[in-house]
């Protein structure tokens, strides 16, 4: 393991991540990989989850080509330097934010959305000039397989490699130092990663989990509003990040709730949902087994029926559910939707201020006002409104968590600035020295009063600047004047 | 806060079952359930906290400036220039900036998100922990409360406890002009500060050595806690051939004998050529004279060493290499006079350790590329100086290397640009502060998305079933021109 992570940091050393054609070479080669081997990458994502080819395409492939041309098109002018405002004492010098590559950064995937998970980060990482080690997830083995495979035969096979195996070689791996690591997970192994990061101080980006919650106000459109959650809720099996994993409601609104998602089901996924093409599988036994075990003594709106042989819940429904109970204790990261009943929308508010920051909030209303309330008074990583999952959808939104939902955040630039070093830099002449004596000791009140004068008045820049102009174009003036006579 | 496994999802705000008596809690419980109620938010009274901390600064200076005579035999000049006057220009521009810092960002939308509304909003993260170090200590307490405050946190304030007379000032004083439902100053040594740790707060700022670092951030794992870790390191300054050497002796040891060489961004050895360090020598020497006189021990412009420690540490440096300007020192004062040693073995303790003394290193080498080289195999470090005529020069230095910030032929004057952030990378840190950069620091940014609540008919093609025609439709809509998005 250290002899692989020595050579990916020679190949750093080398120095040839750096130049923007080889990243934007590299972010091209990346491209052909999808496009030219789309059947394989989708077949791996597919057998691992048990996911139709569309919908691994619309929900993985589709999201991988969008960040791969946003970064073509606005590499070029992210790796510029950014010249910053200047104050009197440094007007005449060079003061800008020079974006560096961090080294060798690690990124560690997640089983739920295979490709994506790895990918994105990965074009990241490869624009802002590092050198990069993948670790995909070992549940979702396929396309672990996939990406050792597929990624050397278009990648520089020093400065990109992927590194597979279990708890075992993980943990070794995070023995090793890293320019920054980026983990998608869960809250147990967040902690771990970032203990073994503090032994290097490597800076972490933490995008985990937490139960999101979706309120549904009294003053909305029932029908709009359950097909949407219905969507992001059982897309992928329930096993999204930010899916909505509960709702709140006055329970007055239940049954229409469980009716009208149960309509949407079906016209979603037909009358016999297993048969259905566009609906998946939970990942593996273990984790069907546990989410199982989160439907003893709830109510069963409908939906519950499972198949242990293929991995198979049916979208399920739970109402009036007892906060106190298994299924509102962990994120579900299933295709069960509990919904605990609230008076009113104080209530939901502190229901949810009560617990864990969650990766996102939903609201549904028509009232605006009521939408604002409930991002002023809560935080999350995320919020939609009115919809559910779309957040994500932005490149130009940082997507991240807060609290035990994770830290840091990426998504488009938000990964380019995360895997670089914004490096201040400030350069003067060597000419000059007769105004640097100022601050030269020996000191007197007056060069107090003087160093006052220049680093507090700052509003005098512009009177100055201006003053300046006045003078320059008098001498403009003067100066044509002399040309023509 | 332990949690049953990954389990629990609820949180006990005021339950600490395995810490026992530990002495913060009540504080701690006091500043959480004030942020709860919700008074930081706010814009007025985040303002009125930035003014009451103005105040403060303006009302006590002559008790601030006694303080630091005390702790570091800090200079009026010096302290206005590096303690009070940078932190007042940080509360000058939160104050004139509040507004439109804390405004939402608008976020641009895409295709399919044209009617929506999407901005983030800058959040404050909740109860956060500023660890300050002895040696700036008004400016490192002080300059990180104000982004913290301006972005709408209760703060607990950690001063250190070996700049006692500051401490004392900020533990006593400071308080009486805060609301001090939102902000503590907790006091202590490493015991304490261990016990301090074992809390959670959602946000911890710490200033400090690279050892203590990771102490911090191994705590703060067990949270899931953010951190900025302002830390130090070996600040190479590579002096070309081709320059002045007066000018850049004069610039070189004005940042490094400032604070008697207590900055973390000073730089902290030189890389020259053996033709260069004999011209630099005696320039250096015609500086010191001219800086702090013949006897630079009576000079009011140089600082002392901070307690004992220190002092007996950086005389042992002293004996590294052959000194060649310089070398005296008196225990009782803690005083050590500029120095500049040649002649150094880079095994030597002297360019092992971040020296933070009026110590100044020469090590030869023959040009920039082994400079550079040199550099290169050691920790990044926080600060990275090159002095030369030529701008090629001083650009591939800047190229070629990594560091928390770059000064072209000069010092730390980087430090007066509040337009700059400031922060180190790989061990000289994580993370950065300064002016806007504080209260970006201080907040989360939270992606909001408000899509229309009607206009159902366009979200009819993400829905299953997937007809061949929608996939179809689908593939050539979004193929490969627009961004992420289903």
């Amino acid at each position: 393991m250290e002899r692989e992570v020595q050579r990916v940091r020679q190949a750093f050393l080398s120095g040839r991540s750096r130049p923007l054609r080889f990243r934007l070479q590299q972010l091209e080669a990346l491209r052909r990989m999808v496009q030219e081997r789309e059947k394989d990458i989708l077949a791996a994502i597919c057998s691992d989850l048990c996911k139709s080819e569309f919908n691994a395409y619309s929900q993985e492939v589709i999201s991988v080509l969008g960040e791969i041309d946003f970064m073509l098109e606005n590499l070029p002018e992210w790796v510029t330097a950014k010249p910053v405002k200047k104050n009197l004492l440094t007007m005449l010098d060079e003061a800008y934010l020079q974006p560096q590559p961090l080294g060798v950064v690690l990124i560690i995937g997640a089983w739920n959305y295979p490709f994506l998970l790895i990918i994105q980060p990965l074009i990241g990482a490869i624009a802002a000039g590092n050198a990069v080690i993948i670790k995909p997830s070992e549940l979702s083995e396929n396309t672990a397989t996939i990406l050792a495979k597929l990624l050397p035969q278009y990648l520089d096979q020093d400065l990109y490699i992927v590194i597979n195996g279990g708890v075992e070689e993980t943990t070794e791996l995070l023995k090793q130092r890293f320019d920054h690591i980026l983990y998608t997970g869960n809250t147990t192994v967040g902690k771990i990663v970032m203990e073994a990061a503090a032994k290097h101080l490597t800076p972490v980006t933490l995008e985990l989990g937490g139960k999101s919650p979706c309120y549904i106000d009294k003053d909305c459109d029932l029908d709009i509003v359950c097909r949407r959650i219905t969507w992001g809720k059982y897309m992928n099996c329930g096993q999204t990040c930010i899916a909505p994993d509960y709702i709140l409601c006055e329970a007055s609104l239940q049954n229409q709730i469980v009716q009208k998602i149960k309509e949407t089901v079906k016209e979603f996924y037909g009358e016999n949902v297993k048969e259905s093409p566009d609906y998946e599988r939970i990942i593996n036994r273990r984790h069907f087994k546990r989410i199982l075990s989160l439907l003893e003594g709830q109510k069963i709106a409908f939906g519950g029926e499972t198949d242990e042989a293929t991995r198979y819940i049916a979208p399920t429904v739970l109402t009036d559910v007892d906060p106190k109970t298994k299924v509102m204790q962990e994120e579900i990261f299933g295709p069960v939707l509990p919904i605990v009943p609230v008076n009113n929308v104080d209530e939901a508010i502190n229901f949810i201020n009560e617990r864990e920051k969650p990766l996102a909030l939903y609201v549904f209303s028509h009232n605006n006002k009521l939408i604002k309330r409930m991002i002023d008074e809560t935080s999350s990583g995320g919020v939609t409104g009115n919809d559910v999952i779309m957040h994500f959808m932005l490149n130009s939104f940082p997507f991240g968590g807060v609290g035990s939902s994770g830290m840091g955040a990426y998504h488009g630039k938000h990964t380019f600035d995360t895997f670089s070093h914004q490096r201040p830099c400030l350069l003067k002449s060597l000419k000059r020295e007769g105004a640097n004596k100022l601050r030269y000791p020996p000191n007197s009140q007056s060069k107090v009063d003087w160093g006052k004068f220049f680093l507090l008045k700052r509003f005098n820049k512009e009177k100055l600047g201006l003053l300046l102009l006045t003078f320059l174009g008098i001498v403009a003036a003067v100066l044509v004047k002399a040309e023509y006579y | 806060m332990s949690k049953k496994g990954d389990g629990s999802a609820v949180k006990d705000p005021g339950a600490e079952p395995t810490l026992g008596t530990n002495p913060f809690e009540g504080t701690l419980r006091r500043l959480r359930e004030a942020f709860h109620s919700g008074c930081t938010r706010p814009a007025e009274f985040r303002a009125e906290q930035l003014r009451a901390l103005g105040r403060f600064l303006q009302e006590n200076k002559q008790l601030l400036h006694d303080a630091l005579v005390q702790d570091l035999h800090k200079s009026a000049f010096d302290s206005d220039i590096s303690e009070l006057i940078i932190c007042q220009n940080e509360i000058n521009l939160a104050l004139k900036n509040l507004q439109a810092w804390m405004k939402d960002e608008p976020g641009s939308t895409n295709l399919f998100t044209k009617l929506d509304s999407a901005f983030v909003r800058k959040e404050p993260f909740g109860l956060v922990l500023i660890i300050a170090p002895w040696n700036y200590p008004v400016n490192l307490n002080l300059v990180p409360l104000v982004g913290a405050l301006a972005a709408g946190n209760c703060v607990v304030l950690k001063p250190s406890e070996i700049s006692r007379g500051t401490e004392k000032v900020l533990a006593e004083v400071l308080p009486q002009y805060l609301d001090q439902r939102c902000f503590a100053v907790v006091l202590g040594g490493p015991e304490e500060m261990g016990q301090l740790l074992e809390h959670k707060f959602d946000y911890i700022f710490f200033t400090g050595s690279p050892r203590v670092g990771k102490i911090v951030m191994t705590a703060a794992a067990k949270h899931l806690t953010p951190v900025t870790l302002e830390l130090g390191g070996k600040n190479p300054c590579y002096v070309d051939d081709d320059c002045d050497p007066q000018i850049v002796a004069n610039r070189v040891a004005w940042f490094r004998y400032f604070n008697a060489g207590q900055t973390c961004v000073a730089p902290d050895y030189l890389l020259c050529s053996p033709e260069m360090q004999e011209r630099l020598l005696p320039a250096l020497q015609s500086t010191i004279t001219r800086f702090y006189g013949d006897d630079p021990q009576s000079s009011p412009n140089l600082g002392r060493i901070i307690n004992q420690k220190h002092f007996q540490r950086l005389r042992a440096l002293l004996g590294c290499g052959r000194v060649a300007i310089g070398g005296q020192s008196d225990e009782h004062d803690r005083y050590i006079a500029p120095t500049v040693l040649v002649d150094v073995q880079e095994a030597e303790p002297v360019m092992q350790e971040e020296i933070f003394g009026p110590i100044l290193p020469i090590m030869n080498v023959r040009g920039m590329d082994e400079a550079i080289e040199f550099i290169n195999r050691r920790e990044k470090p926080l600060a990275l100086y090159a002095f030369s005529n030529s701008s090629q020069v001083v650009n591939q230095m800047l190229e070629r290397t990594s560091s928390g910030s770059f000064g072209g032929n000069d010092g730390f004057m980087y430090m007066t640009l509040l337009s700059l952030p400031f922060g180190g990378v790989g061990h000289s840190g994580m993370g950065r502060y300064r002016g806007k950069f504080t209260f970006d620091t201080f907040s989360h940014h939270r992606a909001c998305l408000l899509c229309p609540a009607g206009l159902e008919n366009l979200n009819d093609i993400r829905y299953p079933p997937y007809s061949d025609r929608v996939q179809q439709l689908t593939r050539w809509a979004l193929g490969s021109q627009s961004c992420t998005l289903l």
